[in-house]
């Protein structure tokens, strides 16, 4: 049903920097996911929405090319990345609060390890452009460690933008920070998009955030996709109030791939 | 597995956060100093009290002393491996390093690099410090020495590589492995005896190790005065035997991370 779902919204197409079909990932006894496809459109925002549990990072996982699905075909930016991981990853990145960078080195030197190893021409400049958007200007000598955690989040994204992605991968991308801060991060994403024509695909547990920057939402329940559409578009078929009445209806299983 | 040549761009980036971080704290950098230094020492004093008292260390007295020396090349090279992967580990920083274009050959080279740096930093300064208490030199091995250093080295980072593999596979509980498992092939390395000393039924496991060759090797050159290029042969054969090993289990011990989503939940 997702499928036909995806092919009358038009999403395949050319111009789809991922492509996933029937992607499936199981950890001995559990199945993580099961015959997962979907495809994510050049420009778009795309969320990725799903209870704990859900199979999202493990998604986000598979198309780094950081986890080997069991089965199925995955394509990023036109490559199959099981195979052909490293002519791609130089043109994404990925951002994370559960992942991290070394404490002890400055955000300046984070960045320009991160920028060096992306092969960044001009790495002072591209920083130093980072560093002015994400209002980091007075934190670049400081240790990474030494930072609050919104700052944190803004490192993160800076080195996550450093190579300019044509994709980027964001888990949670506003999970840890204040409202103010937060709103900040989804302007600038936004911005980045449109400025870079990027792709992004995100994850997230904030239906408002969802709502405000996602052209298309997939929703995943127990490693199943079972709808995928424009945010108002699944909240008007499910009969909700809004997307975060959907969202809980799928966490309790009223709504569900099942 | 993709077959390419390393981007010495990526490697040297990796070298410099490495760097970085040493500069960045004195007790790392004193630790690389200080565990050469008081071995040099106490090992200095038992040299000096043999001299006068043994006639086997009063043909060389420089023997022990380049036995510790060399023997820290070997512990600091493996070490300056598999610290910095644990590094990366504390931080939590391995998956953002296996999502950027970094290959996995290229990681290993920076390990090594920032290993050869390492140990050039704690045993280099042990060695001149020898020179200042003792007046005994390293250096006066002479140019075996640098065979003997590059041997040792290269088995360091063979060691280094299959526990990094280990630390991948099976996470930070397996740190201890890191500082202790180096001590498990010091009786058969024959690093303050000869080879004779040991059982005959030991001779076969020792020489199948390229650090019993380098100790031989030197103990030769400081008694003997002659290099035997057959031992040099034996122990870059091993070397290699073992390097290719050691990178082997490295890549498998990567690919099963990736199978097992475990770069994603490094931790203890």
């Amino acid at each position: 049903m997702i499928q036909r779902e995806i092919e009358r919204s038009g999403a395949r197409s050319p111009a789809d920097v991922i492509e996933v079909e029937e992607l499936t990932k199981r950890y001995g006894n559990v199945q993580a996911l099961h015959g997962v496809s979907f495809q994510v459109r050049a420009h778009t925002i795309t969320g990725l929405l799903g209870p704990n549990g859900a199979g999202k990072t493990t998604i986000l996982a598979i198309v780094l090319g950081l986890l080997i699905p069991s089965g199925g075909r995955v394509r990023v930016l036109g490559e199959d990345i099981l195979r052909h991981r490293y002519r791609v990853l130089p043109r994404m990145n990925f951002f994370s609060p559960y992942v991290d960078l070394p404490q002890r080195l400055s955000v300046r030197q984070n960045l320009e390890v991160y920028a060096r190893l992306y092969g960044v021409r001009r790495w002072r400049e591209r920083v130093d452009d980072l560093a002015d958007w994400l209002d980091l200007g007075r934190q670049m000598a400081r240790p990474y460690g030494a930072l609050s955690s919104g700052q944190k989040t803004r490192v993160a994204l800076a080195k996550a933008l450093v190579n300019e992605p044509e994709l980027l991968l964001l888990d949670e991308p506003t999970a840890s920070l204040d409202p103010d801060a937060a709103d900040r991060i989804r302007r600038g994403l936004q911005r980045y998009r449109e400025r870079r024509r990027a792709t992004i695909l995100l994850t997230s547990h904030n239906m408002t955030e969802i709502e405000r920057l996602c052209d298309v939402v997939m929703l995943l329940d127990a490693g199943r996709l079972f709808a995928f559409g424009a945010p108002q578009r699944l909240v008007r078929r499910y009969g909700r109030r809004d997307l975060e009445q959907v969202f809980v209806d799928v966490a309790r299983g009223r709504i569900g791939a099942s | 597995m993709n077959v390419a040549w390393p981007a010495w761009h990526r490697v040297y980036a990796l070298v410099l956060r490495y760097f970085y971080l040493l500069r960045s704290s004195w007790p790392r950098l004193l630790e690389q100093i200080y565990w050469p230094t008081m071995q040099m020492i106490v090992w200095g004093f038992v040299t000096l009290f043999l001299a006068g008292h043994s006639s086997w260390v009063a043909q060389a007295t420089g023997v022990l002393l380049s036995a510790v020396l060399l023997w820290d090349v070997l512990f600091r090279s493996q070490l300056g491996v598999s610290v910095p992967l644990m590094e990366e580990m504390f931080a939590r920083n391995l998956a953002q390093l296996f999502v950027s274009p970094l290959r996995i050959a290229e990681f290993v080279l920076a390990l090594m690099a920032i290993s050869f740096l390492r140990t050039l930093i704690g045993v280099g300064a042990a060695a001149l410090l020898a020179i200042a208490f003792y007046g005994i030199s390293v250096f006066e091995l002479g140019w075996p020495l640098l065979a003997f250093f590059c041997n040792l080295m290269v088995f360091g980072w063979a060691i280094g590589l299959v526990i990094c593999a280990l630390l991948i596979r099976f996470g930070l509980g397996m740190e201890s492995l890191a500082w202790a498992s180096i001590f498990a092939l010091a009786p058969i390395s024959c690093i303050y005896y000869p080879l004779s000393a040991l059982p005959d039924w030991l001779h076969v496991p020792a020489l199948s190790f390229p650090a019993s060759h380098v100790f031989e090797g030197m103990r030769e050159v400081l008694f003997e005065r002659r290099f035997d290029l057959a031992r040099l042969a034996w122990a870059s054969g091993l070397n290699l035997f073992y390097l290719a090993a050691g990178a082997s289990v490295f890549l498998w011990a990567a690919h099963a991370a990736r199978v097992r989503g475990l770069l994603l939940r490094v931790g203890e």
